[in-house]
């Protein structure tokens, strides 16, 4: 079993579903954020983690300035899958997901990229501007590497992609509660909530449920529905830059609490 | 009329494709479904055609820049695009888009616009349409395009200015496809260039092929040949890809596309110095840096300021079927000015940069040579950005 399967089959006998922070390499600065992500594994099940790229274009204010914070520091992708590379050393466990835009990569070369990653401790990838239609640009390099592929999935995807979307993905499918950009203030729709039960009835692959999710309660709403994972992002952004740190440590407990 | 163009599926060899977010991709499958329905809908072309026609006023002319154009060297004939209504080439994009847009059932209109020529062609189209348009248009572009700001909120559109990132074209995009996201169950994205996820690069192609068209049949009808060489400026590619496809077969006529190189330092040769990369969709010529981080393009011409190319030019030039050349910013200048007191035409700051280049060729070609300029908009508004260029040469 991989570390995505022991993960998923653990929660389910405790009962639980994941919570996965989402955290941007490098934001506000390198060690800083290197500080913070490693504060905040400590109560994540899958860590979701950001490489910073100057056009973002699913994403929202918050993560479009966490991304120019990364950037100014001077983040780029080798010096994150070094990060990568020391927060397994002190996870061994835990999944690591990484958010990475499409000519990263490319720049980065294909292959390169996906064997790195694994150098690293890398479980998934997920490319937000690859449709599944495309996975053939990465498809080898990344079965080679033994690196999940994640890919998204939406409220208004017609049934025969979710067909293509649950055949391609590994480790889980991206759910995203309503069509947006990161960071929405979205109350959650019962839309939402009926879309993740009907996914579930139709595939094995476990399911993370992601944009505008921004508290405890929504994590519980979506344990109810029976998705397996929550994903925070832009929200721990908001509470760091706001609170600090010991303020984003304490809600990233509470969402532990709530799962 | 086919060409390789056509029912590519949106792959271009290595280029194109549609690397868009997620949440895009089943309103971008339904554009293509309603764009290959007008593929075969003969009362949709003919409501295109008619309104090119009555309301943007095709056919345009072709003309004889002879005052323009070197003594003894060869001919410079430009197709006036610049006398299609709005002023520029987009016009013909935005009719045929709009009818996509109107098929789809879209209630509301987005843009984005570098120059402001394609927001003030959306602007017109969703006036005649009766849709409200919203324009993103980059803060920097606001300031230096206020004219045209003006006449988008003349015809009832709302101008949103783009503060992120490099506030520049590049970022109008990023904003207009993040709206796009958060609202494409009534939205139509009307992409302004050649560029963006398929069926984009396809379908602005095709909506803007009656440029080369009209071109091909004026020049064998004036001189009795096809032409030696086809100019173009090239930023996202729209008016280059519209002037090209009719010339594609010619072997015998060059295709050259003129991208800005700024002042040689800051650009925006993006087939020029370009990797091959994606921005905003597709898989084409991009100016990033080692990481893949997007640069910031530079041209004195707003409309060419793009770090990203069409990925049919990026094709086109890959495969040597057109040559891709760099204009500077004092080039294009002195072009426009040139053009403007020989012939009494302002010609936009972005096609000065092909008139540049071919008066360059010009000069050691022979009289019978004849080389076809698009002159893809006309200059009024960059009045601005001349006099302020002239008063920093003189101090």
């Amino acid at each position: 079993m991989n570390r995505y399967q022991q993960t998923f089959a653990q929660l389910k006998e405790e009962n639980r579903i994941a919570f996965v922070p989402f955290w941007m390499l490098g934001d506000p600065d390198p060690d800083t954020s290197l500080a913070a992500v490693k504060s905040i594994a400590k109560y994540a099940d899958i860590l979701e983690l950001g490489l910073p790229f100057s056009d973002p274009l699913a994403d929202g204010p918050t993560i479009q300035s966490a991304v120019n914070r990364s950037l100014i520091g001077g983040m780029n992708t080798k010096k994150c899958l070094e990060q990568v590379a020391e927060i397994r050393g002190d996870f061994s466990d835990t999944p690591i997901g990484l958010l990475v835009y499409l000519n990263l990569v490319l720049q980065y070369g294909i292959s390169r990229f996906f064997i790195d990653c694994k150098k690293a401790g890398v479980d998934s990838v997920l490319i937000p501007e690859l449709p599944v239609e495309e996975i053939d640009l990465v498809k080898i390099a990344a079965a080679d590497s033994r690196i999940d592929l994640v890919f998204l999935l939406s409220t208004n995807t017609p049934q025969d992609r979710r067909e293509q979307v649950y055949q391609h993905s590994g480790g889980f499918v991206y759910t995203v509660s309503k069509p947006s950009i990161t960071g929405s203030k979205t109350d959650l729709t019962t839309d939402t909530l009926e879309l993740v039960t009907e996914l579930k009835s139709q595939t094995e692959i476990p399911l993370c449920v992601g944009f505008g999710i921004s508290s405890p309660e929504h994590i519980k709403a979506h344990k109810k529905s029976g998705a397996d994972g929550a994903i925070i992002g832009s929200e721990l952004i908001n509470i760091y830059q706001k609170e600090g740190l010991e303020a984003l440590n304490k809600f990233c407990e509470t969402c532990a609490s709530s799962t | 009329m086919a060409n390789f163009i056509e029912n590519s599926g949106g792959h271009f060899g290595q280029f194109g494709g549609c690397f868009a977010p997620e949440l895009l991709q089943p309103v971008l499958k339904k554009v293509e479904q309603v764009f290959e329905d007008f593929k075969k809908s003969k009362p949709l072309q003919a409501e295109f055609d008619n309104l090119l026609q009555n309301f943007a006023g095709r056919t345009t002319p072709i003309y004889h820049a002879k005052n323009f154009g070197p003594n003894n060297g060869a001919q410079i004939w430009v197709k006036r695009e610049d006398l299609l209504h709005g002023g520029a080439h987009k016009t013909n994009n935005v009719i045929g888009q709009a009818i996509i847009a109107r098929e789809m059932g879209a209630k509301h209109l987005i843009a984005e616009t570098g120059a402001g020529q394609h927001g003030i062609a959306t602007a017109m189209a969703g006036a005649h349409f009766n849709m409200p348009v919203k324009v993103f248009m980059g803060a920097k572009d606001v300031v230096r395009q206020q004219v045209n700001v003006e006449r988008m909120r003349l015809l009832g559109a709302e101008v949103i200015s783009v503060e992120t990132g490099s506030a520049s074209l590049k970022d109008a995009i990023n904003e207009a496809m993040r709206y796009w996201i958060s609202h494409a169950e009534d939205t139509y994205y009307m992409f302004g260039t050649a560029a963006g996820p398929h069926p984009f690069p396809e379908m602005v192609a095709r909506f803007q092929r009656i440029i080369g068209l009209e071109a091909r049949a004026q020049i064998l009808d004036q001189t009795g040949k096809l032409p030696d060489q086809v100019l173009a400026c090239v930023g996202g590619g729209s008016n280059a890809i519209g002037i090209f496809q009719a010339f594609l077969e010619d072997k015998n006529t060059m295709l050259v596309g003129v991208e800005p190189a700024g002042n040689n330092i800051q650009h925006g040769l993006t087939i020029g110095r370009g990797v091959t990369g994606c921005l905003h969709g597709s898989i084409s010529k991009v100016n990033c840096d080692a990481n893949g981080q997007i640069e910031e393009s530079h041209s004195i011409s707003a409309g060419l300021d793009y770090p990203g190319v069409s990925p049919i030019h990026a094709y086109l030039d890959q495969l040597g079927d057109a040559e891709y050349v760099g204009v500077t910013d004092d080039e294009a200048m002195d072009s426009l000015l040139n053009f403007s007191r020989s012939e009494g035409i302002i010609p936009a700051l972005e096609s000065s940069h092909a008139l540049a280049e071919a008066y360059k060729r010009a000069l050691i070609m022979k009289p019978e040579d004849v080389l076809v300029v698009n002159l893809s908009g006309r200059g009024d508004k960059d009045l601005h950005t001349v006099f302020e260029y002239l008063e920093t040469k003189q101090s």
